[in-house]
């Protein structure tokens, strides 16, 4: 594995119940890399960061994480992948509604993660001013007094993103974080992910080719749980068997 | 909002602590000054309950777990303390007094046909060990059950159903009186505690007191517990478990943590309960109660510091009225009341007085909208 790589998948393959949605899949990350996957409708997306994260586990192959020699992650646990420092924001807004903005930051923040930590733990002033600088930097500080429930659609998918940063996390996982959000919204995610490429690893799942346009410069296909094509935006959608797999069954 | 929580545990503390047992000490009978010694001990049995209220309710409303089994943990506290206070009876049984039963074994034994006292009574002659195991048994049993459910990703309403099935199991095997805890009739005719005479007013009113200052170092704990990071884990679990999960926590150590201090908080509720009932038998632990305890919380108010006690003792006092008022229809009055509470107060009592601001709020602001429209209506 060379020493610029952060992510590296190998070989892997996914069955639920003879389906192959993972079917020999190799998927390689550079660090601080923005990349951007595509593909139709169960062609594996999802299930290819249930694997990263730990939610599901892989059939065969494997999963490597981390600069220098990496990590084989394929066999922890969720919470054990998740201090290794890969984050992930899920497809519909996961925040907690009933908490606020402030505490949702703050549960996503880097440190202690155990029952008697967390009870006898008090907020230093550094962890304050870390989540302020969270809280900055997704536009949400004006909000940080506010219940996450009253958030709109778009602010919940960045105080998400927000909780992926205070964990510091080197790799983040964002899937689909444009969906359901105007364009105004879309615009300035897009614009949030371009400023932290670089300082993190991101491998976003997006459908919006507009919203891909503005922040892939890596695209990579999946069909049927497999890479038929990695190039820019534009090798990829003038490639005939992306147009026949994906792009032709739409508008696009 | 936080304030008058604070002056309501201070009046409630002053009011069942200090002049509640005043009343009943020092009050002459017949005065309207005077509490009497029955109504400190109906006090005693509401607060208990108010015990393992809060326990399901930090359970329920702050972690989403519910468990419908709570009352095994309350029956395990009562039966350890109960198994020391049979045998203390000792020479006032009647298979003593009768002459046949000179090892002074609990009088269920002898009828039983036992000749001597099984190896896991023994202990229990000692009051700090059986103290000592009001806590450790409804512990270890959660830790052991808790750990399993958890590990398995049991959650929702099959956690419900297993928990009721544990509490059902076991009270099967305590009505068996295969391991000798007295069967139908569980553990009563108790006698003294530490030597003090379990009828007399004054030991009475002393457990009751014990029982309030239990209840409050309880709420004390939670109000600590509910303000600290675990806390906002905690109720985090409740609203977003995967979301939890992916921000890197054990979600199965916070809820078996949080599991097993409720079992012991209802361990020792049960363990206050039982002197001051006289009795502990298997009934306790049927699926029913714990499903009662979880009404008591609902109609409280789910999810609130306070709304569990107001539960407690609203439900239970109601109970004492119906029961004797119109004994046919308690179940259908508890269920109504289940019914309203979830339909009608998403809060409970505890957020009552912030319903009827809501409420008085907005027919205001109608007054005001119908007087400004009529104002417009009716040019000067």
């Amino acid at each position: 594995m060379s020493s610029t790589l952060i992510l590296a998948a190998e070989g892997v393959n996914k069955a639920f119940d003879g389906f192959k949605a993972i079917n020999d899949l190799n998927f390689y990350l550079d660090e601080g890399e923005l990349r951007t996957v595509i593909g139709p409708n169960g062609a594996g997306k999802s299930t290819f960061f249930d694997l990263i994260t730990g939610r599901t586990r892989l059939d065969s192959g494997k999963i490597v994480f981390g600069t220098g020699v990496g990590e084989e992650i394929t066999s922890k646990k969720e919470y054990e992948i998740y201090q290794m420092g890969i984050g992930r924001k899920f497809q519909t807004p996961s925040v907690f509604t009933e908490h606020t903005v402030f505490d949702n930051i703050l549960l996503g923040l880097k440190g202690h993660r155990g029952v008697f930590r967390t009870l006898f733990t008090k907020l230093s002033s550094e962890d304050r001013d870390r989540i302020e600088e969270v809280l900055k930097t997704v536009g949400l500080f004006e909000k940080r007094n506010d219940q996450a429930g009253s958030l709109a659609h778009g602010q919940k998918q960045w105080l998400e993103i927000g909780m992926l940063l205070a964990q510091d996390a080197k790799l983040l996982l964002v899937d689909e974080p444009a969906a359901g959000m105007t364009d105004e919204e879309t615009h300035k995610t897009g614009e949030l992910l371009l400023s932290l490429a670089g300082r993190h690893s991101i491998i976003v799942i997006e459908h919006d080719m507009v919203f891909v346009r503005q922040i892939a410069t890596k695209v990579t296909v999946l069909h049927q749980g497999h890479v038929i094509r990695e190039g820019t935006v534009d090798d990829v959608q003038n490639d005939p068997e992306v147009r026949a797999v994906y792009l032709g069954r739409g508008k696009h | 909002m936080r304030k008058p929580e604070n002056l309501i545990l201070i009046i409630g503390a002053l009011l069942l602590l200090v002049i509640m047992p005043l009343m009943n000490a020092y009050g002459t009978a017949g005065s309207p000054l005077h509490v009497s010694d029955y109504t400190i001990n109906l006090w005693g049995k509401y607060l208990s309950y108010a015990l393992l209220a809060i326990s399901v309710n930090l359970l329920w409303g702050y972690t989403g777990l519910l468990s419908l089994g709570q009352c095994l943990f309350f029956s395990l506290g009562g039966y350890a303390l109960g198994m020391h206070l049979m045998l203390k009876i000792g020479k006032l049984g009647q298979f003593y007094k009768a002459g046949n039963n000179p090892l002074e074994l609990p009088d269920f034994m002898v009828f039983m046909g036992k000749t001597e006292l099984p190896g896991h009574w023994i202990p229990f002659h000692n009051f700090w060990f059986a103290a000592l195991m009001v806590f450790v048994v409804p512990g270890m049993v959660a830790f052991l059950f808790g750990w399993l459910a958890f590990r398995s990703r049991i959650k929702g309403v099959y956690f419900s159903i297993l928990t009721q099935a544990l509490t059902y199991a076991a009270s099967l095997l305590f009505f068996q009186n295969k391991f000798t805890f007295g069967g139908n009739n569980g553990l009563t005719d108790f006698k003294t505690l530490l030597g003090a005479d379990l009828n007399a007013a004054d030991v009475r009113r002393n457990l009751y007191i014990a029982t309030v200052i239990l209840l409050f170092t309880v709420l004390l704990l939670v109000k600590w517990l509910l303000g600290t990071k675990f806390g906002k884990v905690q109720k985090a679990i409740r609203d977003s478990e995967n979301r939890v999960l992916f921000s890197g926590y054990a979600t199965t150590t916070f809820k078996l943590f949080i599991f097993v201090l409720c079992a012991v908080i209802a361990g020792a509720a049960g363990a206050l309960y039982v002197p001051q009932v006289g009795i502990i038998n298997p009934s306790e632990m049927t699926p029913d109660k714990s499903l009662e305890a979880v009404v008591w919380v609902a109609v409280g108010g789910r999810g609130t510091l306070l709304g569990p006690v107001y539960g407690a003792i609203f439900v239970n006092a109601l109970k004492s009225w119906a029961t004797t008022a119109y004994p046919d229809y308690w179940l259908i009055i508890l269920g109504g009341l289940f019914v309203l509470a979830v339909l009608f107060t998403p809060n409970g009592m505890a957020g009552l007085p912030q319903q009827i601001k809501d409420i008085i709020a907005w027919f205001k602001r109608r007054a005001a909208n119908r007087h400004a429209e009529a104002a417009a209506a009716t040019p000067a």
